[in-house]
């Protein structure tokens, strides 16, 4: 019984002795083990449009990793952001070291010892890893000998391996990460929060970056730990809280539970599931791809191929999915079917038509319908009104346009029409896209595409960011599509949704790819390895002869849905 | 959906005169500073300025100055800063006061001729900052300013007695040879002993209707408008961002051409070394005024021309003339401030209000459901 916790200190009494047994901390002063640092009781927050905060109460020990799991559009972010000073919130108390707090902004946060590292790293990239730590903490230790004496010394102590005379362009995304958190030990954060940490690292990183979690929690201090990738979290974290729809609905420990069981947390007991039923796939094909490349210079100068040799085809009432850790070539993959790269190599063909140069405008125009990754930047004007945005894409096709004019008021008329058959919540088509929640604006932009009837459906990430209503819609309409004829070109990290909605997959990876898969017997683990690189080729499951070993692996590989 | 319109008129309208009001008042402190009395400063601007002839005077700065705003206006409404308006209207002029003092022809052939070669020039010289911009990423902020300072450079060297123009041995002015008396522009008689108003004005609020309905009516202005807003979102719907903004250039350059016509066919029918400077940086101001939106910038360049009519008269009553320009420093500055104010405010507002009105559907079907159950 390592852990001195007084069970009277920690909220969660039930699972009290749970974690106890459960966690042995590793070399953590015992003195330390069981005072509160972060307590969150009764935090609300409205928010125009999007879920809301409601009603969260979170007890966080101090010098323990605490895991916040939910789903993508839970509230997790806007939790955070809450006990970052970056947003107030409207009810409820936030208690750091039990006292209670009011958090005007971050600086406030971080002199009460409350530091964060952004999913998005915030380095500059033309200044060196020194530069970039005391950059707006000059006060500390200036910005010299003392600053670099004092990098090193916490680089040292926490294992973090940080060269300070390093450009930050000359590091990968483990070792910026790295950079991101000693930014936040420079200024004196006994509590780091971590924004979806592992989204950018391959499994090796993911390992180095846990056992600098585990260091860090050793030396006393927390660390508040976002996911909702659940096998991460069972491996690192001493304790989970689960958030579903903008409130806490669990507090559990990793001993206690198991992927499956926190899966059903964190959905709640209507489940959505990308599941799709009997095969549509048809013989005709509808997308070719043959040996495209795509170079690109990247940042040392180098010129490097970003596709090499991409063969693909999509039949029609196909889903073909692509797998892969992201920043292997997916977004360009797309930009060069959408025209918004033009091919060094290779053709494209759509419906048996050459598009390999093709302008955009041409292949929109020819039946490419689009979901954009980042609807912000490629989906919508976000200032102007939704009936401008059911446009945008498709000026040149009816009812938008006759001739060279634009036909206004028959677009809006459509665009009532979408706001109805899509489910899109507004007050009406006058707002600007901005006002709506990332869910509406996603719903906005599936009813745009799907309105123009198109032939070849190309869905990035389609659901990220959308709440979970609006993700089993948005799964409804590919599904449809895909009973309908159209081809789907499926891009996603979530690896169910590939599984699930998927006829066939492909895994990417550095611009290849380089393995693929049958949907119907592959498993999330499997999948995994081969998006590193370990696998490639057709994966499958070993023959007969390891029947039992494979049922075992699928049991537990079945765990992560 | 009728309340929401409601709003944004009202907000539309609230940031001018927000910024209309705060520019009054710091303008009469500033007075107020240097010992003079405001309020009596702004009582004889506004005297003299609703004067017969000072009407007359206004509209036809108005009408130079609403092609500026326009010219600006083009860039602006996607994301380009063409500064170069200054230069490419000054070039334009010169070259349509050479090839319009060279030729005699019919006045309906002639004076069309005139202020199409006038937007041709602008245009290429506009497009000059374009080509860079798309083919060599160069900004075209720089671009453009290094092309002010290269069209005077031309000019100066081309106004020279022998070269494109004549010197007048009496009143030692060189000057472009005058136009054909055919080729003088119509005026509208503003009765009594007053100056004429400027018949260009017609053409002026021609190429207002014209901006609106390209921008706001047809598919291009879509285009144009889509890139404004957004660069990556208008790439990815299918806009050849890189034409847009060479098409975008060459047609602020050549409404930049028009704005050295009135002067030119209505007023002094030739080019003279004292030709109307600066007239191009008035307009980003008055662009800027107008929201870049056809009737704001007429209502704008309006204002303009009442300001530095009653820094005329200001000046006889022992003012300084200077406090105009002050006061239109001023005015630019609180107009871009108070504009962002309000569009923040209005989009947080409109946030807010979708927020609630969402939140009270839910709560809706939440209750019914309860009932249900």
């Amino acid at each position: 019984m390592p852990l001195g916790a007084p069970p009277s200190l920690h909220a969660l009494a039930p699972q009290e002795c749970a974690i106890k047994a459960a966690s042995p901390p590793k070399g953590a002063p015992a003195g330390d083990v069981g005072d509160v640092a972060v307590q969150l009781r009764g935090i609300t927050k409205r928010f125009p449009g999007v879920v809301a905060n409601h009603d969260i109460d979170i007890t966080v020990r101090r010098g323990t990793v605490h895991a916040l799991v939910g789903e993508n559009g839970a509230g997790k972010s806007t939790l955070m952001k809450i006990l970052y000073g970056m947003q107030r919130p409207d009810e409820g108390t936030i208690e750091l070291d039990g006292a209670p707090v009011e958090l005007h902004s971050p600086a406030d946060a971080i002199s009460r010892g409350v530091g964060m590292v952004h999913q998005h790293f915030m380095l500059a990239d033309n200044f060196t890893v020194l530069e970039n730590v005391v950059l707006g903490a000059e006060k500390l230790h200036g910005i010299g000998g003392k600053a670099r004496a004092r990098i090193k010394e916490i680089s040292d102590a926490y294992g973090l391996g940080v060269r300070p005379d390093v450009m930050v362009e000359d590091l990968g995304v483990a070792d910026r990460q790295r950079v991101e958190i000693l930014k936040v030990l420079y200024r004196g954060a006994r509590t780091l929060i971590l924004d979806e940490p592992t989204a950018v690292l391959v499994p090796q990183e993911v390992d180095a970056l846990f056992a600098n979690l585990r260091d860090l929690k050793a030396e006393g201090l927390t660390v508040l730990f976002i996911s909702h990738k659940l096998g991460e979290v069972l491996a690192v974290a001493d304790d989970i809280t689960v958030i579903r729809r903008g409130t806490t609905v669990a507090s559990v420990v990793p001993s206690e539970t198991d992927p499956r069981r926190l899966a059903e947390l964190m959905v709640g007991s209507e489940l959505p599931s990308p599941e799709t039923r009997e095969s549509t796939v048809t013989d005709t094909g509808m997308l070719t791809l043959d040996g495209v490349r795509l170079t690109a210079t990247d940042v040392d100068g180098v010129e490097r191929a970003v596709l090499d040799d991409i063969g693909l085809r999509i039949r029609k009432g196909e889903v073909l999915g692509i797998a892969g850790v992201e920043g292997n070539g997916q977004a360009e993959l797309v930009e060069a079917i959408m025209g918004m790269r033009d091919p060094d190599a290779g053709t494209i063909t759509l419906d048996g038509a050459d598009i390999s140069h093709a302008p955009t405008r041409k292949r929109r125009e020819d039946g490419i319908g689009y979901i954009p990754e980042d609807r912000h930047r490629h989906g919508l004007l976000l200032e102007a009104p939704l009936w401008e945005n059911r446009i945008l894409g498709h000026v040149t096709e009816p009812p938008n346009s006759k001739g060279g004019l634009l036909n206004p008021a028959a677009a809006r008329r459509d665009t009532e029409r979408i706001v109805a058959t899509y489910d899109v919540r507004t007050p009406g088509i006058e707002v600007t896209a901005a006002s709506l929640s990332g869910g509406n604006q996603q719903k906005l932009i599936v009813g745009r595409e799907m309105s123009h009837h198109p032939k070849l459906l190309i869905a990035a990430h389609p659901t990220r960011g959308v709440d979970v209503g609006a993700q089993a819609q948005i799964w409804d309409q590919i599904r449809t599509a895909r009973r309908e004829g159209l081809a789907v070109l499926l891009i996603s990290a979530d690896l169910d949704e590939l599984i699930g909605l998927s006829d066939t997959l492909r895994v990417m990876y550095r611009g290849r790819l380089v393995a693929d898969a049958d949907p119907a017997t592959i498993t999330p683990e499997e999948l995994g390895s081969a998006m590193t690189g370990a696998a490639s080729g057709h994966l499958e499951h070993p023959a007969e002869d390891a029947a039992e070993a494979d049922e075992a692996e699928v049991t537990t590989g079945g765990e992560d849905r | 959906m009728k309340k929401f319109d409601k709003e944004r008129v009202l907000l539309a309208v609230a940031a001018p005169l927000l910024a209309l009001v705060a520019a009054f008042l710091l303008t009469a402190l500033v007075l107020a500073a240097t010992g003079k009395a405001p309020f009596n400063a702004f009582g004889i601007m506004f005297d003299y300025g609703v004067k017969a002839d000072s009407q007359v005077y206004i509209l036809n700065k108005a009408t130079t100055y609403y092609l500026a705003g326009l010219a600006v206006a083009i860039g602006f409404r996607m994301n380009l800063f063409n500064i170069g308006v200054d230069g490419q209207y000054r070039l334009a002029a010169f070259f349509a006061a050479v090839v319009g003092g060279a030729l005699e022809l019919p006045g309906l052939v002639q004076i069309p001729l005139i202020i199409l070669v006038a937007m041709l020039v602008g245009a290429m010289w506009a497009s000059i900052a374009g080509l860079l911009k798309v083919y060599r990423g160069v900004s075209e902020v720089i671009s453009t300013i290094m092309l002010n300072s290269l069209s005077g450079i031309l000019i100066s060297y081309l106004l020279v007695d022998g070269r494109l123009a004549d010197l007048d041995k009496q009143t030692n002015i060189v000057a472009t040879d005058p136009l054909p008396s055919s080729s003088h522009f119509f005026t509208i008689p503003a009765g009594g002993d007053l100056d004429p108003v400027f018949g260009f004005i017609v053409v002026a609020a021609l190429a207002g209707v014209g901006f609106w309905f390209l921008l706001g009516r047809t598919r291009f202005g879509f285009d144009l408008r889509a890139v404004g807003r957004s660069e990556s979102a208008a790439q990815a719907s299918g806009v050849d961002v890189k034409r847009m903004v060479l098409t975008s250039m060459l047609l602020s350059g050549g409404m930049a051409g028009l704005i050295g016509m009135p002067t030119l066919l209505n007023d002094t029918h030739q080019f003279t070394s004292d030709f109307p400077a600066g007239i191009g940086f008035t307009g980003i101001a008055i662009a800027l005024l107008g929201r870049n939106n056809p009737v704001g910038i007429a209502l704008a360049a309006v204002l303009w021309g009442f300001l530095e009519r009653g820094a005329n008269r200001l000046e006889f009553e022992g003012y300084d003339k200077e406090i105009v320009g002050v006061m239109q420093g001023v005015i630019v500055l609180c107009v871009v401030i108070a504009y962002e104010l309000v569009r923040r405010y209005g989009l947080k507002r409109q946030q807010q209000r979708v927020g609630a009105e969402l939140a009270a559907q839910a709560r809706k079907s939440e209750k019914k459901k309860e009932v249900a159950v």
